[in-house]
């Protein structure tokens, strides 16, 4: 492995090129643009044999990514906010296709009013189009994230698109310190595309099919099934990952000093090093409060969520999107799991960051302050209503 | 932690130094560093921020530093008396300036002329590195051009390591 110096898009495409994808479709769009860019240097460099189709929308890109997929080609494309709007036709299609492609979202604001700024309103509200969803905290796990959702998404028992997420500017244009791993280890980790789901001379099937009533329920039983078997997968690449890398990741969600905690702040991607900041500072002042971070919001951690909170007085989700004329849409997960399980403690919905709004450490300290009130309740930050 | 504000205007370096400085930084084990521009549309001329954060555990805040160790004015127009109110209690400025400033908290020094002579070009992101270098202490020489090899295009490395190694031995003085 060695140390380099790199954005999270760069990061993300280091990992990328470390899983020797077949084909590249891509269409550029701030804050994603470095990412495809990287790659068509690596592209260029001969350092990676791929086949890079530069299409004319985001629509295409999908598109062309299933007809690399339909033949068993290992295929990658990236998007961002409008684009991935723009091909949100594809989504489910991709999916119900049972099409294994990774796509990296940089998460950044949807418009009107126009905005190149990261919130996560772009991909939660493609939740249910059937794709894996991960979020990521920092660089590393950005470039680790891009290696294992190969791994997942094309296991045999899921067989099932994956969207990498990495919040627009604050991570896909940070640099930080990465650890990038050699191409014998990422080779050892990553076994090459093995499918049966594929358009062959020798085995002649039917691909992108209709399916009427009578059978319909039973594709989408199947694809569901696929996604809910990603978690025992995710469990399976992460061991796996942990035995040549070293590093360890946790599986659905991350959890941060939330055994003892009266308090949990539950949130997903790079805010919360923010937030684990805060939870040390508290801490030393006698505190108990804890952090949740959701790693994968698709398939939804249900129990991990249900046993982190479970002896806690009352929880807060934070999160950077609004479901307009409801709450936001994690917190809207977050509440069903709960009750679900049984739990019945206060909740509270914090929207904020929207348009890349900065959240300051006062702001997630105040956070905790209010949850000892114990009330449910939705509230923008940095909006005081009266 | 260490927090670096660099200032400077579209097309002057101040990203690049705000990276540079995290590159250097990262030479050595067991370092965390985040770098990154104030984010945005980038337009020659426009004034622009960068950020630098230097810590020997891993940083969580990814927002923009609002008091710094150092503040760094790659551009001396863009420099007034707000620039006091983003410094920690013990922080300075360092300003690429001709003028002389009587106030303790800033230090000049004439990147300009630096420039002209190991440069050609009024490009001082790299000179100011050098001067940081000089009157900080939680950067190495060596480190810094360590960091302009890795990281800059091959034909500018002798210039911009001089130009560096200039700036430190006349900050140091």
């Amino acid at each position: 492995m060695a140390r380099q110096f790199l954005s999270g898009n760069e990061a993300f495409a280091y990992g990328v090129r470390l899983a020797r994808p077949h084909v590249i479709s891509a269409y550029p769009i701030t804050p994603q643009t470095i990412v495809v860019e990287k790659l068509s240097e690596f592209v260029e460099d001969g350092s990676l044999k791929s086949e890079f189709i530069h299409v004319e929308s985001e629509h295409s890109a999908l598109s062309c990514a299933m007809g690399a997929s339909s033949v068993g080609a290992r295929a990658f494309t990236a998007t961002s906010s409008q684009g991935l709007l723009y091909m949100a036709e594809c989504l489910p299609y991709a999916a119900g296709g049972r099409f294994p492609i990774v796509m990296m979202n940089a998460n950044r604001s949807t418009a009107l009013p126009w905005n190149i700024y990261g919130d996560q309103r772009d991909s939660l509200s493609q939740l249910d189009s059937g794709w894996i969803q991960a979020y990521a905290k920092d660089a590393q796990e950005a470039l680790d994230l891009a290696l294992m959702s190969f791994y997942i998404a094309e296991h045999k028992n899921v067989s099932t698109p994956f969207m990498a997420n990495l919040d627009g500017f604050v991570l896909t244009h940070t640099y930080e310190v990465v650890d990038v791993p050699t191409q014998e280890q990422a080779d050892e980790f990553l076994p090459q595309l093995k499918t049966e789901n594929k358009m062959s001379l020798s085995n002649p099937k039917n691909l992108g099919f209709s399916a009427g009533p009578d059978t319909n329920t039973f594709f989408k039983y199947k694809e569901h099934t696929g996604l809910l078997n990603v978690k025992e997968v995710v469990t399976e690449a992460e061991s796996r990952f942990e035995g040549i890398f070293g590093r360890h990741y946790s599986g659905l969600t991350e959890s941060y000093k939330t055994d003892d905690a009266d308090y949990i702040l539950i949130t997903l991607g790079s805010i919360s090093g923010l937030v684990r900041e805060i939870v040390d500072k508290l801490r030393e002042h006698g505190e108990k409060v804890g952090l949740l971070r959701i790693r994968y919001m698709r398939p939804f951690p249900n129990e991990e969520i249900a046993q982190a909170v479970k002896n806690a007085k009352s929880i807060a989700v934070l999160e950077k999107d609004i479901s307009f004329g409801n709450e936001g849409t994690v917190y809207t997960n977050v509440n069903s799991a709960l009750q679900k399980s049984g739990i019945s403690i206060p909740t509270s919905n914090y929207i904020g960051g929207l348009g890349g709004k900065n959240i300051s450490p006062q702001e997630i300290e105040n956070i905790f302050e209010e949850l000892k009130q114990e009330t449910s309740s939705v509230k923008f930050l940095g909006i005081e209503v009266r | 932690m260490k927090e670096i504000i660099w200032h400077g205007r579209g097309g002057q370096g101040a990203f690049t130094a705000a990276r540079l400085l995290g590159e250097a930084y990262s030479l050595r084990e067991n370092t965390f560093v985040l770098a990154f521009p104030s984010f945005g549309p980038e337009r020659r001329g426009a004034p622009i921020r960068a950020f630098t954060k230097l810590d020997e555990k891993p940083i969580g805040n990814r927002s923009e530093i609002s008091k710094a160790d150092y503040s760094i004015f790659l551009d001396d127009t863009l420099f007034n008396k707000q620039a006091f109110d983003e410094l920690k209690p013990d922080g300075k400025i360092l300003l690429n300036t001709k003028a002389e400033i009587d106030d303790e908290r800033v230090i000049t020094i004439d990147g300009d002329s630096i420039a002209e002579k190991y440069l050609g070009l009024p490009i001082t992101n790299t000179i100011l590195l050098g001067a940081l270098a000089a009157v900080s202490g939680f950067i190495s020489i060596d480190d810094l051009t360590e960091a302009v090899k890795q990281s800059m295009p091959p034909r500018l490395h002798e210039k911009n390591i001089a130009a560096v190694k200039a700036a430190y031995e006349e900050a140091g003085k």
